[in-house]
């Protein structure tokens, strides 16, 4: 069970066949996703990693009843790409590009908008559901099973965190990384919510940065819907105001977009900020023996 | 990516957008023979000389060698173009955005003066063109009360300040095109052509794949043309993949040399002022460590994403930009490793080092994730003077030290 994926999540790999959908496609396949085949233009009709290679998306749902596609197609190409999947019937759309024009998932965003799918990304690190399925190109090890949900825009903050809970005895239940992009598919207040409603998931860790206005948005909701502890970290405690910190939204536009900000909001609205990242396993497992 | 305003207005144009018309100069010959080009051409005698930096306040701004001197003037003879291109080309322009250091000077705009008079007032207005994060939206910015410090307008008088959000996949519709020229108090010939300006403008906002447009003053002249006076323009670096002629021009003097020597080894590095080092995989943990860093007593000397792939080739030209800053009284070195290896990371750290001879700060190696402990054997066994841990709690007391022996 879980969230978004799991064990019967039929998955494509869009950019199957190139060095990074390759690799990871690998490692999924390896860590027990149930990757059904893959799509490259112009390569239908061939086997990759023994799974079948279809040049549509529709193709490929057609024939292998697929429902979940993790896209790893280069940045000029990859809001094409998104665009692809929902139009032939991916429920849940993981896009791990980095680098995509902005003005591009702009569009991109408009046109799933209303479709019945649901899109992750750009520019994260997927989504796993630990024991059951990683649809993303994070360690599958750092993520033994438990009940701590993590949402998160950064990829290597999200296994710091991982590794935090499981050695603080929680485990994860899923593992959502939403992207650093300014346009992303999933918010933070939405993939904060799929947790609140998930059964396995125990408490819920927040990782934020600063830029735009997504964590605040979260606090907001949760204020009236916390069901379950939430612990929150922002990063970029220290950043300069104006200077794009590696993640494409990761930029202080104004005075509500700091991190000091940011975690002023989440700690009134009931969240427990932590200021070290060092900290979060260890408040999480403090606040959920209280 | 920024562009220079006599960059910028040349991007302007191929959409049909009016600019003042200038001619951009790097010495004072050119700049007078320019003058006389557009003296001629106007039939007037009013020019205006605008030196071009990265960086706005330049009316305001004087040159650090000149202190009589600002960036922007109005010049009336050959001669005062003479005096006043000499006066700024080559020295140093200090605005409220440059900071003291200031900006080197290498070219003067030479620009037709569109404050001529005839039948209407003229008029300033602001405008710009940018990505609204909380409604996935670009949306259109403007205001009557142009030439100003638009954030100063914002504050105190927020009611000045008009919004038209366009719809994603659409162009500017007509009906908000009609929107903008009315709410800026425009008829006839000046309303039409505000219609057809602000038309224009949105379509090379999108064209060009601007992070943002402003066009501050935006000029109704007196014959009633609109005109951008100035423009500030950014490029999304994501898409100059599909604008290599935007690409070329970009002017690496405008950046810290520092940074731009690490994006060579595609490096994601920002210059801060701290005492503190730090080199990290992932833009997210590498914010946090600089985080960690204040709360253990220090200051982060900067960013430094390595990214997923950290080799001794990239921690060797990490370890040699962080360590340019003099401030630097120590580096922490915190890998999350996941799909690469620790004790892989390890080995790199340890041959950087070696490659690097004798460092004479403390260097605090964090290394989690696959072989960790393998890892944190390797350091303590290389006989290197570095101090290793597992896990970040531990890396924090470490870096507390440090700072408390440095102190």
């Amino acid at each position: 069970m879980a969230v978004l994926v799991n064990k019967d999540s039929k998955v494509i790999v869009q950019g199957f066949t190139g060095t990074e959908g390759t690799f990871h496609a690998t490692q999924m396949i390896e860590y027990g996703t149930n990757v059904v085949g893959g799509v490259t233009p112009n390569k239908g009709g061939t086997t990759h990693l023994d799974r079948p290679v279809f040049n549509t998306v529709k193709d490929a749902v057609v024939s292998t009843g697929a429902d979940t596609s993790i896209i790893f197609v280069p940045p000029a190409f990859a809001a094409d790409a998104v665009m692809e999947a929902s139009d032939a019937g991916i429920k849940t759309i993981i896009c791990i590009t980095e680098g995509i024009p902005v003005q591009d998932m702009v569009k991109a965003r408009e046109y799933i908008k209303g479709k019945d799918s649901r899109l992750i990304g750009p520019n994260c690190p997927g989504v796993i559901t630990a024991g059951e399925a990683k649809v993303g190109i994070m360690p599958g090890f750092v993520f033994e099973k438990g009940k701590i949900g993590i949402v998160s825009k950064s990829g290597t903050l999200t296994y710091e965190a991982a590794d935090q809970v499981v050695k603080a005895g929680l485990g994860v239940s899923t593992a959502i990384g939403i992207g650093g992009d300014p346009i992303i598919g999933t918010t933070t207040k939405e993939a904060v919510e799929l947790l609140m409603n998930d059964p396995e998931t125990e408490g819920i860790i927040m990782i934020g940065e600063i830029g735009g206005n997504m964590e605040a948005e979260a606090a907001t909701w949760l204020k009236d819907n916390m069901r379950k502890p939430v612990v929150g970290f922002i990063a970029g405690q220290t950043a300069p105001p104006g200077r794009r910190m590696g993640h494409a939204g990761a930029i202080i536009g104004g005075a509500d977009d700091t991190a000091e900000a940011k975690m002023k909001i989440m700690g009134e609205c009931g969240i427990h900020v932590v200021a070290s990242p060092a900290d979060i396993g260890k408040t999480m497992a403090s606040v959920l023996n209280k | 990516m920024n562009l220079h305003e006599y960059q910028a207005k040349e991007l302007l144009k191929k959409y049909d957008v009016p600019v003042q018309e200038g001619v951009a100069c790097s010495t004072p010959e050119e700049a007078v023979a320019a003058y006389e080009k557009i003296a001629a051409e106007t039939n007037s005698k009013f020019a205006v000389l605008k030196a071009q930096i990265h960086a706005g306040g330049r009316g305001k701004g004087t040159m650090k060698e000149v202190p009589s001197q600002h960036g922007v003037q109005v010049v009336k003879s050959a001669d005062d173009v003479k005096t006043v291109a000499t006066n700024i080309l080559g020295n140093t322009l200090v605005t409220i955005q440059t900071g003291e250091a200031g900006k080197v000077v290498s070219k003067i705009l030479l620009a037709k003066d569109m404050y001529y008079d005839g039948p209407s007032d003229r008029k300033e207005f602001y405008l710009s063109i940018l990505l609204d994060r909380a409604t996935k939206q670009n949306v259109i910015m403007y205001s009557t009360e142009g030439g100003m410090d638009i954030e100063e307008v914002a504050h105190s008088t927020p009611e000045k300040i008009y919004k038209e959000f366009v719809k994603p996949g659409y162009s500017l519709q007509g009906f908000q095109a009609r929107n903008i020229a009315f709410n800026l108090g425009l008829t006839g010939d000046a309303q039409k052509n505000m219609i057809k300006f602000v038309t224009n403008l949105y379509n090379a906002y999108v064209g060009l794949d601007c992070g943002m447009l402003e066009i501050n003053p935006l000029f109704k002249s007196a014959d009633d043309k609109i005109i951008a006076v100035d423009c500030k323009m950014n490029i999304d670096d994501n898409a100059l993949i599909r604008h290599k002629d935007i690409e070329a021009l970009r002017d690496k003097s405008e950046e810290d040399p520092t940074e731009v020597e690490a994006g060579e080894f595609n490096l994601n590095y920002v210059k801060l002022d701290g005492n503190v080092g730090c080199m990290v995989n992932g833009a997210g943990l590498a914010m946090a460590t600089m985080d960690m860093i204040k709360l253990a007593g220090g200051e982060p000397a900067n960013f430094l994403d390595v990214g997923g792939t950290a080799n001794a080739q990239t921690v060797e030209a990490g370890f040699r930009i962080i360590m340019k800053d003099p401030n630097v009284k120590a580096i922490l070195i915190n890998i999350f490793g996941g799909i690469v290896r620790c004790d892989r990371v390890a080995a790199g750290v340890i041959e950087a080092y070696n490659n690097l001879g004798d460092i004479q700060i403390p260097i605090i190696v964090r290394l989690q994730g696959t072989n960790a402990v393998e890892a944190k054997k390797l350091i303590e066994e290389s006989g290197l003077k570095v101090q290793s841990a597992i896990l970040l709690s531990e890396a924090a007391e470490l870096v507390q030290k440090a700072v408390a022996v440095t102190a």
